[in-house]
């Protein structure tokens, strides 16, 4: 099963080395990674999604909170959570198509950001889901694609704070 | 008090209360060897390769509880001692292994002798640190003997690039007491309510085992462990780590486990009705294969590190807790407990056991023409009476230790379980020698492993560690030759050790004893001369063995603990 894990670590050189080579080193597999500082700049939030059993999920969670650097984590798909990632792609967009283009991107409440007479970036927010859809969906040619990785909040008043 | 980073460095051991410091100098740490000079406080084991120093340090941890602590150069010193590193980790041995590096401008510039030592270390260590302010390196220092020696115990790097430990910069130094870190809080109490389920279970058992291993040790637990095993009545095997936690002497020691293990502990684990896993990770070489694992238990597991627990094997009653401190909660409820254990059950189960216990899986040819190894290490135990501290190698030799050796106290064995590292005899040997002034440590080996730390020989001569090397000489890697026996159709592929050296003359060239002993007949009167005329002496006994010994009873891979070889010529029992 998919899953997506929060982890709040120090802020410290090494600290994503740490969590990414358990992973390697343990050979569980990483689908997608998000880190940047929180509200507190000695502290760094990673979202993780991975797969595996349950068995394998334990042992994860496990193995992440015996590193030093780890002060605390979540895994978010055991409760009520929303997740989002951020995509931005640029599309060729030439004559008729820019219009259809436009269209598709409203669908999908996305933005286009940067236009030229021949391109648009267009920037989308969702479930990763979402972006596999918008993707699949769109009919011009992909010039290029860029995806912040999976992040994730708990919805209510559960939140993960040390 | 003002000093340098050199200085601080150096102190702060003196403050932490380190009595050695096993290293050797380079480029990178000339400002702590200088600082060192200038001090008496802790003092300095030069080593002649850094996997000796890591080893060394290892050694002398293991027997007094104490961590280790290394000190060596940037780049190779580094990487000569990350065998060793990884050796502590696997055993989950405190250690503090301070490293030098490049200048803080130079790093990332492969400077000279200059590798990514954090980098490096960091799957094989508990934790590392990079100083990069002379501020931090008290603090850091402290952090990394906190990480150490809490929790489940590991080696910790502190990697300090030189221009940290230059002299001119001098700033105010006082000793950290103590640290908190907020994301390192290991736990200690085990849960009472878990505890309680696992009395309910342990008073219910039929068909009773109690499974030990290294954490026994680790946290000091022996003399609860001896209680606890005394008050149920129960049997108790140990693991390769857990050896001397439960006394070998004692009639409820079933003797170790697993693939080398005895009949009886095996044959009991494979019918028990409940396992008691206390301080032991369910590693491959004692389970077998994981499906056929004890079919019938319900098994507890006690463990300081949540991690271990439902890894390999499920458990039905995990506690997390530091094993000496769930231990002394078990026996305070089973004190209080109204219920009993059902003693007529016990009984029948003891009596099974002693029908297994009549196989005497541990016979070997005693009209041998031959030296055999067992009869080599029975000696042993006979002359040093089960007192002497003894480290091995890897190997055939290490297994016979494990059987033959009957270890009564903790801390008396000293070997590379998890890593299976061999060249780790010797230099280990000189850590517990140090320890231990004036006691017995023996190092058993083969004539392979030796040769992997055989220059600290030297180191021996240098401080006078009158250690004595038992080499169980059979002219191949033992274990090696065994399983090419068993798996490749006697196929020896390289496991021949062609071109050995005079070990006598070798040992005599370091100003040491060498003795070469070649018939059954002298190896009493060898070993009575080592630990009696030549007691002050390092001696190297070279034993002559038999070739084709092997290690028996034994599991093969994919097997469960019912499935044992006993010899070659008894197939599965």
């Amino acid at each position: 099963m998919r899953h997506i894990i929060s982890i709040i670590v120090e802020n410290e050189s090494g600290a994503l080395a740490r969590v990414s080579g358990l992973f390697f080193a343990r050979a569980y597999n990483i689908e997608s990674l998000a880190v940047a500082p929180t509200e507190d700049p000695s502290l760094s939030r990673i979202t993780l999604v991975t797969r595996g059993s349950d068995d394998m999920i334990e042992q994860i969670t496990k193995q992440l909170n015996k590193l030093i650097d780890v002060v605390k984590l979540v895994d978010l798909t055991e409760g009520s959570h929303i997740e989002r990632e951020m995509m931005m792609i640029k599309l060729q967009a030439i004559g008729d198509a820019r219009e259809e283009v436009m269209r598709m991107v409203n669908i999908f409440r996305g933005r286009i950001i940067d236009v030229t007479s021949t391109t648009y970036v267009v920037e989308l927010t969702g479930s990763g889901d979402k972006l596999d859809a918008f993707i699949k969906t769109v009919d011009v040619p992909i010039l290029e694609t860029v995806r912040s990785g999976v992040t994730g909040i708990a919805r209510g008043e559960k939140a993960l704070v040390i | 008090m003002k000093l340098s980073g050199g200085e601080i460095l150096i102190q702060f051991l003196e403050d932490e209360g380190v009595e050695y410091l096993f290293g050797y100098p380079g480029g990178a740490v000339l400002h702590i060897y200088d600082a060192l000079y200038q001090q008496e406080a802790v003092k300095h084991i030069l080593v002649r390769h850094e996997q000796g120093a890591t080893h060394a340090a290892d050694g002398y941890a293991r027997s007094t509880g104490k961590p280790g602590v290394v000190l060596v150069t940037s780049g190779p010193g580094a990487t000569n001692a990350v065998t060793g590193i990884a050796t502590a980790h696997l055993d989950s041995i405190p250690m503090v292994i301070i490293t030098g590096q490049v200048a803080t401008p130079y790093i990332g510039s492969d400077a000279f002798q200059e590798v990514d030592s954090v980098g490096i270390t960091r799957p094989c260590t508990k934790h590392n640190f990079l100083v990069e302010r002379v501020e931090d390196l008290a603090i850091t220092l402290k952090k990394a003997f906190y990480v150490a020696c809490t929790g489940r115990p590991g080696p910790v790097v502190v990697d300090v690039p030189k221009d940290i430990t230059a002299p001119e910069i001098k700033i105010d130094y006082e000793y950290p007491k103590s640290v908190t870190m907020r994301s390192y809080n290991p736990v200690i109490k085990g849960h009472p309510k878990q505890a309680s389920k696992a009395v309910d279970l342990i008073l219910s058992a039929k068909r009773p085992v109690i499974y030990s291993g290294g954490g026994v040790v680790l946290s000091e637990a022996s003399e609860e462990l001896i209680e606890f095993t005394k008050m149920l009545g129960f049997p108790i095997t140990n693991t390769l780590m857990g050896l001397g936690s439960f006394p070998g002497t004692d009639p409820q020691f079933l003797g170790m486990l697993g693939m080398h293990g005895t009949y009886e502990a095996n044959m009991a684990m494979h019918q028990s009705d409940v396992l008691i896993a206390i301080g032991a990770r369910f590693d491959d070489r004692v389970t077998g294969d994981v499906e056929k694992f004890c079919p019938q238990a319900k098994i507890i597991h006690i463990d300081i590190d949540p991690s271990s627990i439902s890894k390999n094997v499920k458990v039905d009653i995990p506690i997390v807790g530091d094993v000496r401190a769930v231990l002394r909660e078990l026996i305070g409820q089973l004190k209080k407990s109204e219920s009993l254990s059902d003693k007529d059950a016990l009984s029948n189960w003891w009596n099974q056991i002693k029908e297994w216990q009549k196989e005497d899986c541990l016979h070997y040819d005693k009209k041998s023409a031959l030296i055999k190894p067992q009869f080599v290490l029975e000696k042993l135990l006979e002359i040093t009476q089960g007192e002497a501290h003894v480290t091995s190698d890897v190997g055939q030799h290490q297994m016979f230790v494990a059987q033959f050796y009957k270890f009564n106290k903790p801390r008396r064995w000293i070997n590379s379980g998890g890593l299976g590292t061999m060249g780790f005899g010797l230099p280990a040997a000189m850590g517990v020698q140090l320890a231990n002034p004036g006691e017995n440590v023996v190092c058993v080996t083969g004539e392979a492993s030796i040769q992997m730390c055989i220059q600290e020989l030297s180191t021996c001569m240098q401080y006078d560690l009158p250690i004595k090397i038992i080499n169980l000489n059979n002219r191949y890697m033992g274990m090696v030759r065994q399983w090419q026996e068993f798996i490749y159709e006697s196929r020896y592929s390289h496991s021949y050790m062609e071109a050995l050296p005079d070990f006598v003359k070798l040992a005599e060239s370091y100003n040491h004893i060498g003795i070469k002993i070649e018939n059954p007949a002298d190896v009493e009167p060898a070993l009575r001369e080592a630990f009696g005329k030549y007691k002050d002496r390092l001696v190297f006994l070279d034993f002559i063995t038999d070739q084709s010994e092997n290690v028996y009873p034994m599991i093969m891979t994919g097997q469960g603990h019912n499935e044992m070889y006993l010899s070659s010529a008894k197939g599965l029992a």
